[in-house]
């Protein structure tokens, strides 16, 4: 079985997906993960025994491209959109800084 | 006793004025009141709506209207799937106390239908798992035996019905998350084929697999509400603009005469528990006396199902889940000891704060299986591992109409039994995730109860795309044939 990854390695996955995750949780991850990493890994050899000329598949719908006439249409109101924001103030979701984040 | 009728028997008398929906919502709402405390299968009850549903049809089926056939029938909702003015928390502590703004287009379908919406149903957080174990809210569980899991991720959706508290429930499947707790609690499950109902509205997990679907006491009751919510919507880029399959007319039919029935070989042997491989053998069996065609048949590649599978979804989940941000709605967390942190601080804080360990798992594999360097080993072979997956079906749908299988290896497992082993838990949807990464519809029908455990067996029919009719047909005969076990009380 592949070898644990490092406490570095699932800090660095967590900070990319925006999880604040515990020295504890990113120690147990980096247990868990190897061996459904393993198992997982099958994928590759599969694909090369099938052979060349595999296309890949991102989605069973046998749709492309669907628009709706481009013609306004009723969307939510300001005070349905806002109502289940964690914070709002005159009329606009109230958020944290979002500049000047390295000072 | 209205809280045992199947729904079709509850709509019948609805129609001939033998009982009222207020009567027999009610009725419902007393029984989730007397056995919920055991099962958990709800995490929010609506009694006033639903009554006030139910009084709205009664009344208009008083004053003479022609009504849909189910009006007047309550319904439970997974709590995946969006209710305007009804909290929707998707399992999870980051949308605890939510309401929608807005209905699914599902529920939308349900109330112009006259389907009083009992409640809202426990589930894995965000659907990701088997065993409902992964409940922010605590476990869901099964009503043959209270200490075993009822399946998941609709596992609340199931336990509902199998306990008589809810004659029908929506659930949602990605990998098997409605034909696995079908199987688990001895009731039917139906995932329709991928763009067959619409997702508007239904928190996503992962889009190109997810679908919601019936789950029901009978076949035909299944395609009662399959007919409710199947159908073309415009606010779902991926829904088919095509005539729903004749699913109530086929379950009407149920006969499996000349039908030619594929057995897959692949599912089947180690990890197989033999209680479920005799009754499913016996199954096959009746099948066969009544005049279907069986035919084994090979498709290698949905043994890889699992690994292309658990590489397809979790990095949709970590491209999905990034909505919840803290920002819009939902949980907002700051971390401790930082005064005035940034936006992407509180982010990181509420995300770590609201998620549970298998959805941070999830996004984290993911994570990794998207970044630069892995995307090609990972997540395109696994992309490739799809097509190949998709070939094997029209190579068995050339040769049959149906294929045949387990719904799931074993029978409902006890809760905390594969808490500790991730992979243990994710081998045991080997039989349903093939369907999902197709796009193809599948069926779960209670074979029996498995003379090794006494638990539920289900058995699994797959249809190619757009052909969800036969799965309704193959399924009311076997129905027939094997008759459904009917649990008489919830087992404490």
């Amino acid at each position: 079985m592949s070898s644990p990854l490092s406490r570095e390695d699932v800090a660095h996955l967590a900070s990319l997906a925006r999880i604040s995750l515990s020295v504890a949780e990113l120690d147990r991850l980096g247990a868990e993960l190897p061996a459904i990493l393993d198992h997982v890994a099958a994928v590759q050899g599969v694909v090369e025994s099938a052979g060349a000329d595999v296309a890949p598949m991102s989605h069973p719908a046998p749709i492309t491209n669907v628009f709706r006439a481009d013609e306004p249409s009723p969307g939510l109101s300001r005070d349905d959109a806002l109502a289940g924001a964690p914070a709002s103030e005159e009329d606009r979701f109230l958020v944290p800084k979002i500049l000047g984040e390295e000072a | 006793m209205t809280t045992r009728l199947h729904a079709a028997d509850l709509a019948a008398q609805l129609a001939d004025g033998s009982v009222t929906s207020v009567e027999a919502t009610q009725a419902q709402l007393d029984r989730i009141a007397a056995v919920d405390g055991d099962l958990n299968a709800f995490l929010h009850v609506d009694a006033e709506g639903a009554l006030a549903t139910a009084a709205d049809v009664d009344a208009r089926r008083a004053a003479g209207e022609t009504l849909p056939t189910l009006a007047g029938v309550p319904i439970a909702v997974k709590d995946l799937i969006n209710t305007a003015g009804q909290p929707t928390t998707a399992g999870s502590k980051i949308l605890e106390g939510w309401v929608p703004p807005y209905d699914a287009t599902v529920v939308g379908r349900l109330r112009a239908a006259g389907l009083p919406i009992l409640g809202k149903t426990n589930l894995d957080e965000f659907a990701m798992g088997s065993s409902n174990e992964h409940s922010a809210y605590g476990p869901a569980r099964n009503p043959w035996d209270t200490s075993r899991i009822p399946g998941g991720s609709s596992g609340g959706s199931a336990a509902a019905v199998a306990a008589f508290e809810a004659p029908l429930a929506l659930g949602t499947d990605t990998g098997g998350s409605i034909r696995q707790p079908g199987a688990m609690t001895g009731i039917v499950g139906v995932k329709p084929t991928y763009g067959g109902v619409s997702r508007y509205g239904v928190i996503a997990m992962a889009s190109s697999l997810d679908q919601v679907g019936p789950m029901a006491r009978s076949v035909l009751d299944a395609a009662l509400l399959h007919e409710v919510v199947a159908g073309h919507d415009p606010r779902d880029s991926t829904s088919i603009d095509a005539p729903v399959p004749s699913v109530v007319e086929a379950a009407r039919r149920g006969d499996v005469a000349g039908l030619r029935i594929g057995v897959v070989r692949e599912f089947a042997g180690e990890g197989f528990q033999p209680g479920v491989q005799r009754r499913f053998d016996e199954a096959v069996a009746k099948l066969a006396d009544a005049g279907a065609e069986i035919v084994e048949v090979s498709c290698p590649s949905f043994t890889h199902g699992i690994a292309a599978y658990y590489l397809v979804m979790p990095s949709e989940v970590s491209s999905n889940l990034a909505r919840f941000d803290a920002m819009r709605y939902g949980l907002r967390v700051s971390p401790e000891g930082n005064p005035s942190p940034s936006a992407e601080q509180v982010m990181a804080a509420t995300r770590d704060a609201g998620l549970g360990d298998e959805v941070k798992r999830r996004i984290i594999l993911g994570t990794y299986a998207l970044s630069s360097g892995y995307y090609d080993a990972y997540y395109g072979s696994a992309q490739k591992v799809r097509t190949l997956i998709a070939q094997d079906f029209n190579t068995a749908f050339a040769q049959v109409d149906v294929l045949f299988s387990p719904t799931a290896p074993t029978t409902a497992w006890r809760l905390g039994e594969k808490s500790d082993d991730p992979l243990a838990m994710y081998l045991e949807d080997v039989c349903t995730i093939p369907a999902n990464l197709a796009g193809v519809p599948g069926i779960s029908v209670p074979i029996g109860l498995a003379d090794d455990s006494g638990l539920p067996v289900g058995g699994q029919f797959l249809a190619p795309a757009q052909a969800d009719d036969r799965l309704y047909n193959a399924g009311a005969a076997l129905e027939r044939l094997v008759p459904a076990p009917v649990l008489e009380e919830v087992v404490r």
